[in-house]
């Protein structure tokens, strides 16, 4: 057989990344614990040329590698919110990792490691380079959940999360070897011919395929923490250390909400009906935990996990909607998430009571007397996750809900807003307690800067989104389109 | 014939050493006829003509499991003794489970079909000349490049998690310094006391 022709130029941002993080790491070995500063800007120096990289490159589709890598503008995009989450990410550790002692170089190197394996799901076009990807990206994130190893909270989140990941990866596996043996191939392009082929000849889908779907389907769902299979998110979410938190929120979500919906669109499009009822129950289920189970809570941590479910379950409604719509409303909302929670971690990581990281959600009482642009900020993050007009979350929803309701799925919608306005009132909640109870204790002053200016940045796109939200949504609406060829 | 001999010797000495792991008093014993017994497995799949696969047998189980067998058998005093205890007691039900196991492979040797063709497949499992280290070689380097690459990635972020999560500095270890000890001189390393007679140190 031909060595088949490889354009590296195409994995150009991803060989890129991943050489940097592995002279990131011989770089702290060499120069030992007290680099960490220098590794952390090194690798957010890393991350900002890979996404300059991701966009410069950003072109027509082209699959590479033999079938096993594809370039698009959904690629692009996706991995563009992953680079800036990761980076973000890095940013907001700083300030934390100073104060806790978890200043140890290797903390950039996996988030570097781990973004390599996101932009590998993101281009997956293939079950292999699927599920390599996704080992990559999760191998980093379960050391990072453990990274405070002294804490039985931190490597009890770490255990946790790797022994349900290996599990949620038995699953993918069991799914992608059924999906294998019923259509002869693990290339989505193959998958997708052998998939179609038999719709278009009327016989029946056979059910090794569907089986494969939804076990494919269900490792994944778990991936973006969405209900049914959300169990773990809360304990992780609360035990991780907050700056890995706060990256668990955005930017593998991102990622794996990317590799679910290119998943299902590309080799598995032509079932769309048979899939679509998966995805139908787990939106539903994951807007109904989201909005419920968050009331309970007295952790902010856990608040947000519960939010994250949520927030899941509002982007698979665009993929039960479907059709370049549909996919356009997720790309918008997964971006307009980021901003969301970005805004909303870098307040939590600056929860401060006399030098001792606090997380309740009272502490936050009389924030808006000690703090008063913080508070603001926060006010804004809370508001623009509930959906309220004109900020940013409330134009994420509508072209969510606005696909659901040209695709016919009124039920979809109206679950969708009843949802929002039941989880409105946690958010609100959050709003009171900063604006109208007394503090107990005030959360220490000044704010950390590099806090406050991933805050500042964060909240002001959330709150001036609606005076342009064209170059955003054409970007969005391009994403999509990519993804329909034809 | 020669190849039925061979056959024979490998899976007798290989079955044989499998009843030695289990029943050697021991536990080094046991350690080392695993080795013996791998081995053999390896023998047997040159007969079939895997050889990477003979090959990845003796690096990986012979050269990393059963060495590590090895030092937990050394490294951890376990009692074999005591875990080799009820085994009569034991006998009746583990007995049962291994005849319902025995009795499903007989009847899946029963209702065995051999596809069409399956027997040419068989005899002949090299196509055009390429042995098959060669048929992956090409695979993994060319095709699967990237995948192979991104393997090695992930193995060396399980490394990285494995150093993260363990390896603490402790004070107060003694290192070898050999700069150090060269540089050591007769003054620093050696007292000279005076010691009264009949009063000892």
């Amino acid at each position: 057989m031909n060595a088949p022709a490889f354009s590296f130029s195409a994995a150009l941002p991803e060989l890129f990344l991943s050489l940097s993080g592995l002279a990131l790491l011989l770089f702290g070995a060499l120069t030992g614990e007290k680099s960490y500063r220098r590794v952390a800007a090194l690798a957010l120096i890393a991350l900002l040329v890979a996404a300059v990289l991701v966009l410069f490159g950003a072109g027509a589709r082209s699959v590479e590698f033999g079938g096993l890598f594809v370039v698009d503008g959904f690629g692009a995009f996706m991995k563009a919110l992953v680079l800036l989450g990761a980076a973000l990410g890095i940013v907001l550790s700083l300030d934390y990792n100073r104060r806790e002692e978890l200043e140890r170089f290797e903390f950039p190197v996996l988030i570097v490691f781990a973004t390599v394996g996101m932009m590998l799901m993101i281009s997956a076009s293939d079950l292999i380079s699927l599920y390599l990807g996704l080992e990559l990206q999760s191998l980093a994130l379960y050391v990072m959940a453990a990274f405070r190893r002294d804490s039985v909270k931190s490597t009890e989140a770490g255990l946790k999360y790797f022994v349900l990941g290996a599990l949620s990866s038995g699953m993918l596996l069991y799914g992608a070897s059924l999906i294998y043996g019923f259509t002869g191939s693990t290339n989505f392009a193959a998958i997708a011919g052998a998939v179609s082929g038999v719709v278009k000849s009327g016989a029946p889908v056979p059910l090794g395929v569907l089986f494969g779907v939804v076990f494919v389907l269900a490792a994944l769902a778990f991936k973006v923490s969405a209900a049914p299979f959300h169990m773990w998110t809360p304990d992780v979410y609360e035990g991780a250390p907050t700056p890995v938190t706060a990256f668990f929120a955005v930017a593998p979500k991102v990622a794996a909400t990317a590799l679910l919906v290119r998943v299902l669109i590309e080799p598995f499009g032509a079932i769309a009906p048979q899939w679509q009822q998966v995805v139908w129950l787990v939106a539903v289920l994951s807007m109904i935990v989201g909005a419920f189970a968050a009331i309970w809570q007295t952790n902010v941590k856990r608040l947000m996990a519960y939010s994250s479910i949520g927030h899941v379950g509002y982007a698979l409604v665009g993929l039960v909607a479907g059709g370049p719509g549909g996919v356009s409303a997720i790309a918008l909302y997964m971006a307009i998430y980021l901003f969301m929670n970005i805004a909303a971690f870098s307040v939590i990581l600056g929860m401060r009571v006399q030098g001792r990281a606090v997380e309740r959600i009272g502490d936050l009482a009389g924030l808006s007397r000690t703090h008063p642009l913080v508070a603001a900020a926060l006010a804004v993050a809370m508001f623009a996750m509930a959906g309220i007009p004109p900020l940013a979350g409330f134009f994420s929803k509508f072209y969510i809900f606005d696909a659901a309701v040209r695709g016919g799925h009124y039920v979809l919608a109206v679950v969708g807003v009843l949802t929002s306005v039941f989880g409105a009132f946690y958010y609100l909640r959050i709003v009171k307690l900063m604006y109208f109870d007394e503090a107990t204790e005030t959360l220490d002053r000044p704010f950390p800067a590099s806090l406050g200016a991933v805050l500042a940045g964060a909240t002001l796109f959330t709150f001036f989104f609606f005076l342009a939200p064209g170059p955003l949504v054409r970007a969005a609406n391009a994403a999509a389109a990519s993804l329909f060829p034809g | 014939m020669i190849q039925a001999i061979a056959f024979y010797l490998f899976a007798g000495v290989m079955i044989a050493s499998a009843v030695m792991v289990v029943s050697a008093r021991n536990p080094v014993h046991s350690v080392l006829f695993l080795i013996l017994a791998f081995f053999n497995a390896a023998a047997l799949f040159v007969l079939l003509g895997a050889e990477f696969l003979a090959m990845i047998l003796v690096v990986v189980y012979v050269g990393a499991v059963a060495v590590l067998f090895l030092f937990v058998v050394m490294m951890l005093d376990i009692n074999f003794a005591l875990l080799r205890e009820g085994f009569m007691r034991y006998l009746p039900v583990g007995g049962a489970v291994g005849l319902v196991l025995l009795a499903e492979l007989v009847f899946v040797g029963m209702a065995w079909i051999d596809a069409a063709g399956s027997a040419q497949l068989r005899a002949a499992p090299m196509h055009g000349g390429v042995d098959n280290t060669r048929a992956l070689g090409r695979l993994i380097y060319t095709h699967y490049a990237l995948v192979f690459q991104a393997s090695g990635l992930v193995l060396l972020v399980a490394m990285i998690g494995a150093i993260v999560l363990t390896l603490r500095q402790r004070p107060g270890v003694k290192r070898q310094d050999i700069g150090r000890q060269l540089s050591r001189t007769r003054d620093t390393g050696v007292e000279i006391v005076k010691i009264k007679p009949r009063t000892g140190v």
